[in-house]
């Protein structure tokens, strides 16, 4: 997949506003392999919305939504899963994370699925993110700054085309952050994908090609 | 797999599972024994009668208090077997006679003895009595007669006597161990021949021999006396002819119709089990019921954890695997416990009907396997479609 489109999308909530001043919403948009875009947005106008309708998980919107040439609503359940398992990478908000599972665990338990990253790769990123130590520890016992370097690690260790960070580096210091970034960056580097970052103001500090407002 | 499987069985409730097991075990285990019994003891009242290879009824005169007492005969005289042969019904008419003389007869198993007692036989003619002629014959001068005894006779040996001597049972193929002596008193004679058990009868109640010896032994120990028949043996094409019944009742007759008694018996039989087999039924779906609640439950508490492995790429068909594996695995545990529990309660049953029925087909326990397993791929199917459903609506959030 080289291109997602939007092509006039408005979200069923948004339906009645009329002050809704967006690049997004109601526009046509296209967003390409191998560019770096920051998507910014004050709370509430459909940044987690916005990524939700990338991942198939929400469809209740008006317009287009195109994959190439493919409208995502054409979509089968089957080729949905191969989506997020081989093309769209999604580092959710909320994480998603098993609490009941350790921070391994975690990652293998998508690494097991795509097969795409050895142990020796998946440790590195532990010990470069500075959690090393918290490999065996459960979720629900870390912070959620942890979790969410956790979190990053999962969302990559399968291939993608395009990868959505939602707000990746809230609760993290500047540092990690820059490792963050880092990580992401040369991952995506070395498949060619896209990445769409989304924030509320504090982000990761990256050489954006685009930034859009939502 | 694993990590999956460790996710999502949290909340499994043990409690819920276990009484679904059970009731289910216990649904499972009516259904097949129902179905197994049924299909063990049909044989029984189905049956047919070796030697009686036509449809045939049996007619004899009614006894009534007032023909007793006033001394009129019962035997039929050549006038009415006439008649009867005349009916539209009657295929052929045969003659049962009677012996004229006395007759003793000791019988033994293995050299015991069991029956020794004054008794008569009867013959009928050849042709109604389907066994191959090299056996069922008797030539002026043979020492050995062929016999045909009563089943009933087996039964009560088998069941009474030999039990209580630990002696062997006897069954169609080990006939050959029945030593039967029989004297004969009359015309100024006495003699021994020795009878040779060919097989039992269930329709017959009456010990058989073949009419050669009958006319023979008649003729020599007493050639005077000449009876009536009271019995004929009539060969009808459809032995549930209602012309039958009417000419019966029209000539004061009496039929003995084994037939008509088990087709009562087999159709109760089959009406006891239904019911017994229906409410092994209501059990399993219920127990059923139970599952598929509790199994709904389960993935109504996992619901959150079912969406982010379908988020992260997990499809919905693995996603599912866990519980349908779980079900699926339930099942077959439970057949398997059923099948055993039914092999060993039918030893128990199977030996007290071989005891009365000793040539019996031992049978196998493939219908309770065929019903079985047929019960297993349906309600697996079901389980595994429900599991499917309840996972798709967690995908489409419903």
């Amino acid at each position: 997949m080289d291109k997602i489109i939007f092509r006039n999308v408005l979200p069923s909530v948004f339906a009645n506003r009329e002050d809704l001043d967006s690049e997004v919403w109601q526009k046509e948009i296209t967003f390409e392999r191998d560019h770096l875009y920051l998507v910014e947005a004050a709370s509430g106008q459909g940044k987690s919305t916005f990524c939700s309708y990338i991942v198939g998980y929400r469809n209740d919107f008006a317009g287009q939504i195109l994959f190439d040439d493919m409208d995502i609503r054409t979509l089968s359940v089957n080729q949905w899963v191969e989506m997020r398992k081989f093309h769209v990478s999604h580092l959710f908000q909320e994480l998603r994370l098993f609490p009941e599972l350790t921070a391994m665990e975690n990652v293998e338990i998508k690494n097991k699925l795509t097969g795409f990253k050895t142990k020796e790769q998946i440790d590195r990123w532990f010990e470069m993110l500075g959690i090393a130590d918290k490999k065996d520890a459960k979720i629900g016992r870390m912070s959620f700054g942890q979790q969410q370097r956790v979190a990053l690690i999962r969302s990559l260790v399968q291939p993608f085309d395009f990868i959505l960070a939602d707000e990746p580096i809230s609760h993290l210091d500047d540092e990690n952050s820059r490792i963050m970034g880092e990580i992401m960056m040369t991952e995506a580097k070395s498949q060619g994908a896209g990445v769409i970052v989304t924030s509320i103001g504090k982000h990761i500090d990256l050489n954006y090609e685009r930034t859009v407002r939502l | 797999m694993n990590l999956v499987w460790k996710l999502l069985r949290k909340h499994i409730s043990v409690p819920q599972f276990v009484g679904f097991f059970f009731a289910n075990l216990c649904g499972m285990l009516i259904v097949l024994l129902g179905f197994q019994f049924y299909r063990d003891v049909l044989p029984v009242f189905t049956q047919s009668d070796s030697f009686m290879g036509a449809e045939y009824v049996i007619v004899s005169k009614k006894i009534t208090a007032g023909n007793t007492l006033s001394g009129r005969s019962n035997s039929f005289v050549s006038d009415e077997v006439e008649d009867l042969q005349g009916q539209p019904f009657a295929n052929k008419v045969g003659k049962f006679t009677s012996t004229e003389y006395k007759v003793d007869a000791r019988m033994g198993i293995n050299g015991t003895p069991v029956l020794s007692s004054e008794l008569f036989f009867e013959s009928v003619p050849d042709g109604f009595v389907d066994v191959s002629l090299d056996q069922w014959q008797w030539k002026e001068g043979d020492n050995t007669v062929p016999i045909i005894l009563p089943r009933t006779y087996i039964a009560m040996y088998n069941f009474g006597f030999a039990h209580n001597h630990s002696l062997p049972k006897i069954s169609d193929g080990l006939v050959g161990m029945i030593d039967f002596k029989i004297f004969i008193h009359g015309n100024g004679r006495q003699d021994e021949y020795k009878g040779k058990v060919i097989g039992f009868s269930s329709r017959l109640n009456s010990i058989l021999v073949p009419q050669s010896f009958m006319d023979w032994s008649n003729k020599t120990y007493a050639p005077d006396s000449k009876s009536d028949p009271t019995r004929l043996i009539v060969e009808v094409a459809n032995p549930t002819d209602e012309r039958i019944a009417q000419y019966v009742e029209d000539n004061g007759l009496d039929t003995e119709n084994n037939n008509l008694d088990a087709e009562k018996t087999t159709y109760f039989l089959k009406l006891v089990v239904t019911l017994v087999m229906a409410i092994g039924l209501v059990i399993s779906v219920l127990s059923f019921y139970i599952l598929m609640l509790s199994i709904y439950l389960l993935v109504q508490k996992n619901a959150s954890k079912l969406e982010n492995l379908l988020l992260i790429g997990y499809s919905p068909t693995l996603v599912a695997m866990p519980y349908q594996l779980l079900t699926v695995g339930l099942n077959l545990v439970v057949l398997l416990i059923a099948l055993i529990g039914v092999t060993l309660l039918r030893s128990n049953y199977m030996e007290m009907i071989e005891t009365l029925f000793p040539d019996i087909d031992e049978g196998t326990i493939l219908p309770a396997l065929g019903v079985g397993l047929c019960l297993f791929v349906l309600i697996s199917v079901i389980n595994v479609i429900a599991v499917r459903r309840k996972v798709m609506s967690v995908w489409l959030k419903k």
